[in-house]
């Protein structure tokens, strides 16, 4: 057996009391690429983050080529030489490629100055390498998304690193760009680099890693040779045996032969969204599923106005409409809670009652002032038709938990009585107990006439509240799926896995 | 003025077509420099006979803009970690006060210059631990601040001027002529190479305009951000500090109303020279080209003879135009 270059032992990790890693055990060899997966909230992102020093580990153990090391910061993180290419970026748009790179490492003249020439020619032999057409003076903030990912990657190689973590580095890549960052990989695995590979994608997975470790609720489940595995087993491991009592699904009863509440056609942006078609119809409630980087977000935000739109027409309740901004889409009748609520959905500093009556203040006026004894009638009414846990409707919102305050966030919306409503990421960020609530909730709504089109990541909250299933993938909308067809999970995994 | 030195920008951008645009002339990258030039036309034909072009009053006109141009310097820094210090002006007034009761103590030009400065230090110091410890947006500290200061200045003296009799600071530190140089056109000419350096050449000045870029990319690529903040709001003191002395020695006394309203003119010349409010992007030259043409708009409409008020009506209108019509600040 060959000695582990990583190993990560009896890792545990728990936030407000809430355990997010249970003494996880993890090594990579030198030279290997090491794939990781699981579910969301499995705790892949936050082993990464203690092994990069960004949160620091409640117990266990880190030892490089036999050494206990202590990782208490970024900082030590790099002089053990673990780099990491994060999600969200660590560029500064408003500085170059070049000047990024080697930011806080610049090259020095004799006097001290930053040699910016010699930076600026490192950079351009980096890239070349990595056969990257990016020019070392542009402003990072003029780069394209995936341009902006090649620089993040060629920053992290750019020191002497030993052990390198790609966390879903392919997400905002295309076929070609990922190509050629496969190649590179491959290059630096015979180089002697250890390389984490975090993604959702198997096909990708199982072309470039050699060994795979999968992580399911904070616990290490497997770690397998990829030569000796495939999708199923990888699939089943995510998934586990016992399937949630809270995501049961429950078949709904809804009239199909009237006309559609919402129609897209066409609807295309740039090579997100490609030529994307579908109907949803009074009472239904609709899922899509895909990968991260499919084009989930882009075709609800496109529908919404509030992201771009290349070509496309929005038919609402038979009425061609021109959405232009939310504002448009909310005169429609649509109304779309966002994935971020406390960024988007919410002003946390305000009472449960604000926020709710915000979007409908027109309405709650009394000559110039906000009618109060209506305004409290309403919040009121939300708040028991929701079950939303406060003590009372003036309490601010941010002292309520993160399922309270998504509940707030559906309540803001249903105030303004919309036909379509579009949820991003329900559930993210929300305990199991309210989880169930807000699926029930939301069934609820169904029943009382409205669309719903479901965006969600997490399978099992899918399959408990659609009806009917589309599954998107790169762009594309490949299949769609009515859900008394689909027996599994495993099922819809495939599907979006695109085979 | 982009973070690029102008050698450079003929050399890129060959052969790679894909992201690299073309780099042609922006013109409203040099927004400043063109206005300026414009305005140093327009006042030399109309007030050609009434002696605008005279060197004196070139001359004078440096003399008058050195104190903002020096803070101004400072201040570069601190607007492009996206903080702001009001705080600049109020402490010109009590170094100027400072260092004369110093020298009147009779503790000599050196000990008037290390309390004058000192004097800087320790508001900047106190700005930036509240900004960074107690994560205070700046604009509060130093509103904070720049009362507190402005009123410390008027209380110690009870605001009596404090005359300065020492003859070689008053030389050094403003009134001073070396050969047909004006002192106050070597310090500034000092600064701002300086200043330029330490902002495009070194460690801190790349740090410094990372912080403001992207404070948390910033931070995780190593950048203490923190401390550079707690730096660029000292530099902001001391700066002001300096122009307090230089303040004292021009009028060969300490006083409470110097550098009254400098920091609304100390800010206004940041960024009409193309410092980005919003951090991220700064420039030193730039800044002491805002400050001449603000000190030579001044300069012309005195020598015209108009009215204090009409003078800042225009001079407003001036600002309000050449930042519109500048480089459209980046947008994270």
């Amino acid at each position: 057996m060959e000695k582990p270059m990583l190993s990560m032992k009896n890792i545990s990790k728990a936030f407000n009391g809430i355990t997010v890693l249970n003494s996880v055990d993890f090594s990579v060899r030198k030279g290997e690429v090491h794939a990781l997966m699981g579910g969301n909230g499995a705790g892949k992102s936050t082993l990464m983050k203690i092994l990069t020093g960004v949160y620091t580990a409640d117990q266990g153990e880190i030892y490089i080529d036999d050494q206990l090391v202590e990782i208490n910061n970024t900082d030590d993180a790099r002089k053990n030489y673990i780099s990491m290419i994060f999600q969200e970026f660590s560029l500064i748009p408003t500085l170059t490629v070049a000047q990024n790179i080697f930011l806080t490492r610049e090259d020095k003249t004799s006097m001290g100055l930053i040699n910016d020439k010699e930076c600026v020619e490192k950079t351009r032999n980096l890239l070349q390498e990595l056969e990257v057409d990016i020019d070392p003076n542009e402003l990072v903030g003029n780069l394209g998304v995936g341009y902006w990912q090649m620089t993040e990657i060629a920053k992290a190689l750019s020191q002497e690193t030993k052990i390198l973590v790609m966390d879903e580095p392919t997400a905002s890549l295309t076929k070609k760009e990922t190509e050629v960052l496969f190649s590179f990989i491959n290059q630096l695995k015979s180089k002697g680099y250890a390389i984490i590979y975090i993604s959702h994608r198997m096909d990708e997975i199982l072309e470039i890693c050699d060994r795979i470790t999968i992580l399911r609720d904070g616990r290490h489940v497997a770690t397998e040779d990829c030569k000796q595995i495939d999708l199923d087993m990888v699939i089943q491991y995510i998934v586990g045996s016992g399937m949630d009592k809270a995501f049961e699904w429950k078949e709904r009863e809804y009239a199909t032969d009237v006309a559609p509440v919402l129609q897209v056609k066409n609807l295309s942006v740039g090579s997100k969204v490609q030529n994307v078609n579908f109907n949803l119809y009074p009472g239904e409630i609709v899922g899509i599923a895909g990968l991260m980087g499919s084009g989930r977000t882009e075709t609800v935000s496109a529908i919404f106005g509030t992201g771009p739109k290349d070509r496309g027409d929005i038919v609402v309740n038979g009425q061609p409409v021109a959405i232009k901004n939310a504002s448009d889409a909310i005169k429609a009748g649509l109304a779309l809670i966002p994935e971020d609520r406390r960024v988007q959905g919410l002003v946390l500093e305000h009472s449960v009652k604000d926020n709710i009556i915000l979007p409908i203040l027109s309405k709650m006026q009394k000559g110039l002032f906000i009618d109060n004894k209506k305004a409290n009638q309403v919040a009121n009414d939300f708040v028991k038709k929701l079950n939303i846990k406060t003590d009372d409707i003036y309490k601010t919102t941010n002292l309520l938990s993160g399922g309270n305050q998504q509940k707030i966030v559906l309540a803001k919306w249903l105030a303004n009585d919309p036909s379509v409503l579009i949820l991003d990421e329900p559930t993210i960020g929300v305990d199991i107990g309210a989880k169930t609530e807000i699926v029930d909730v939301v069934r609820e709504l169904a029943d009382s006439g409205k669309a719903i089109l479901v965006i969600s990541s997490e399978l099992p909250e899918l399959l408990a509240l659609s009806d009917r299933v589309l599954v998107m993938h790169e762009g594309r909308m490949i299949k769609e799926m009515q859900r008394r067809d689909i027996e599994t999970e495993e099922e819809l995994q495939h599907a979006i896995q695109g085979f | 003025m982009q973070s690029k030195d102008s050698n450079l920008n003929g050399t890129v951008a060959v052969g790679s077509h894909t992201v690299s645009r073309k780099k042609t002339f922006d013109w409203r990258n040099y927004i400043v420099y063109l206005a300026f030039i414009g305005v140093i036309i327009y006042f030399s034909v109309t007030l050609h006979d009434q002696g605008f072009v005279s060197t004196d009053n070139l001359l004078n006109i440096i003399r008058q803009t050195a104190m903002i141009s020096l803070m101004g310097l400072a201040m570069t820094f601190v607007i492009s970690t996206g903080e702001i210090d009001l705080s600049v002006g109020s402490i010109a007034a009590l170094s100027s006060l400072t260092a004369a009761l110093t020298i009147q103590a009779g503790f000599g030009m050196v000990g008037g210059v290390a309390v004058g400065l000192g004097t800087g230090l320790l508001v900047g110091l106190v700005n930036g631990l509240l900004v960074t410890k107690l994560a205070i947006p700046s604009f509060l500290v130093t509103l904070g601040t720049m009362g507190t200061v402005a009123g410390l200045a008027m209380w110690i003296t009870d605001t009596a001027p404090v005359p300065i009799v020492d003859a070689t600071f008053n030389f050094v530190f403003g009134s001073g002529d070396i050969g047909p140089i004006p002192i106050l056109l070597i310090w500034t000419v000092v600064a701002t190479i300086i200043a330029h350096f330490l902002l495009r050449k070194t460690s801190f000045g790349r740090q410094t305009l990372a912080t403001g870029g992207n404070e948390s990319a910033a931070r995780f690529s190593g950048v203490k951000t923190q401390r550079i903040k707690l730096l660029v709001f000292l530099g902001s003191g001391f700066m002001a500090g300096f122009a307090g002395l230089l303040y004292a020695g021009r009028m060969h006394a300490g006083r409470f109303t110097f550098g009254e309203g400098d920091e609304l003119s100390v800010i206004a010349a940041v960024i009409l020279g193309g410092t980005s409010l919003f951090g991220g992007v700064g420039t030193v030259i730039g800044t002491v080209i805002g400050s001449l043409m603000i000190g030579t708009i001044n300069n012309g409409l005195i020598i015209m003879g108009l009215d204090v008020s009409q003078q800042m009506m225009i001079k407003g209108l001036i600002i309000i135009l050449a930042v519109a019509f500048g480089k459209k600040a980046i947008k994270r």
